[in-house]
């Protein structure tokens, strides 16, 4: 198993890069895993990370990139609700990427 | 994706005693995800997957009643609960997570014969 | 639609749930445990006989003979090779396996 550290602590997580235990996660983690991945975190990053953290509290799950767009426009306005925004914020995938950054699996049906 | 298909998975063990509920359950949402039509049929034990208050801290294992509540933004929105194993399990439509339609045993042989694929848990 | 069905009717209700749940004018093939619903002085013979005013039922030969069963297949059960198997999927438009 791999570890990455951050802050002076370890955090274990899979071939991918994907946190193994959820609850490890933390802003400073986000930060981390964002810039692995290329990505500054702004306030519409954020935005994004806190639904998806708040859509698997509630479901268990991390939606597929279809229903993450769906909710997301349901929640913060139609401007925000399509993949094209999405897209920007997340250059490799809304879902693949965020997900990552949110400390959250990768979601079922994404290869 | 101009071949959509329906889909119907039928469910007929309990949760947790085996795996076949949660590999139902993410088999379904990958269906859904790949804009296929899906309804979901619950009859025997499988009945039991929906009884609503699962608390499985316990047991050690990932609880995943609250996934049926995203089934709805799949559009997975036809969930048939067949009525005759409800009573046979003192249950109601009441006793369960999500709302559903109870239907009669015949109806469900019906809705089988409906669907283009039948996946069975 | 097929109905395949590979567990005893004295241990599981598959068989039970196919009678009671799917429309008739379909055809019921027992494989591995599910072939000793189809053998003369079961328990289960009666219910297995009644069903077939509805259903064809077949049963499959390799699973009978590894149990020691194919002399004593109840009548009006047909019995199928693999490639008997194949051809009842194939001709149907769906099957369901009862697990």
């Amino acid at each position: 198993m791999a570890m990455i550290e951050v802050n002076g602590k370890s955090y274990e997580v899979d071939e991918e890069g994907y946190l193994v235990n959820l609850n490890d996660w933390n802003e400073d983690v986000a930060v981390y895993l964002a810039q692995t991945e290329n990505v500054t975190l702004t306030d519409q990053h954020w935005e994004v990370l806190n639904f998806l953290r708040d859509y698997y509290n509630e479901f268990q799950i991390a939606p597929a990139v279809r229903v993450l767009t769906k909710a997301i426009g349901k929640k913060l306005g139609a401007e925000k609700g399509n993949s094209q925004y999405l897209y920007e914020l997340f250059p490799y995938g809304p879902a693949k990427q965020a997900c990552k950054i949110a400390g959250l699996a990768k979601p079922t049906g994404c290869v | 994706m101009s071949d959509i298909k329906k889909f119907m998975f039928v469910n007929r063990k309990a949760p947790y005693g085996t795996i076949y509920a949660l590999e139902s359950l993410e088999v379904v949402l990958i269906a859904a995800a790949f804009d296929q039509n899906c309804s979901m049929a619950f009859l025997d034990d499988g009945v039991y997957q929906l009884k609503k208050g699962h608390q499985t801290k316990g047991i050690e294992v990932k609880g995943f009643e609250k996934t049926y509540g995203a089934l709805e933004d799949y559009d997975i929105e036809k969930l048939y609960v067949d009525q005759e194993s409800l009573a046979a399990r003192g249950l109601t439509a009441e006793d369960l997570c999500v709302p559903v339609e109870v239907v009669s045993r015949a109806e469900l042989g019906k809705l089988m014969e409906e669907q283009d694929v039948l996946l069975s848990f | 639609m097929l109905h395949i069905i590979n567990k005893s009717p004295l241990d599981r209700n598959s068989l039970d749930t196919v009678l009671t749940t799917a429309v008739g004018d379909g055809a019921i093939l027992l494989i591995e445990d599910g072939v000793y619903a189809a053998t003369k002085g079961n328990a289960y013979e009666p219910k297995l006989k009644a069903a077939m005013a509805k259903f064809k039922v077949y049963a499959l030969q390799a699973d009978l003979e590894a149990r020691g069963i194919a002399d004593r297949v109840t009548d009006g059960v047909t019995t199928v090779d693999y490639a008997g198997f194949v051809d009842l999927v194939a001709n149907n438009k769906t099957n369901q396996s009862w697990l």
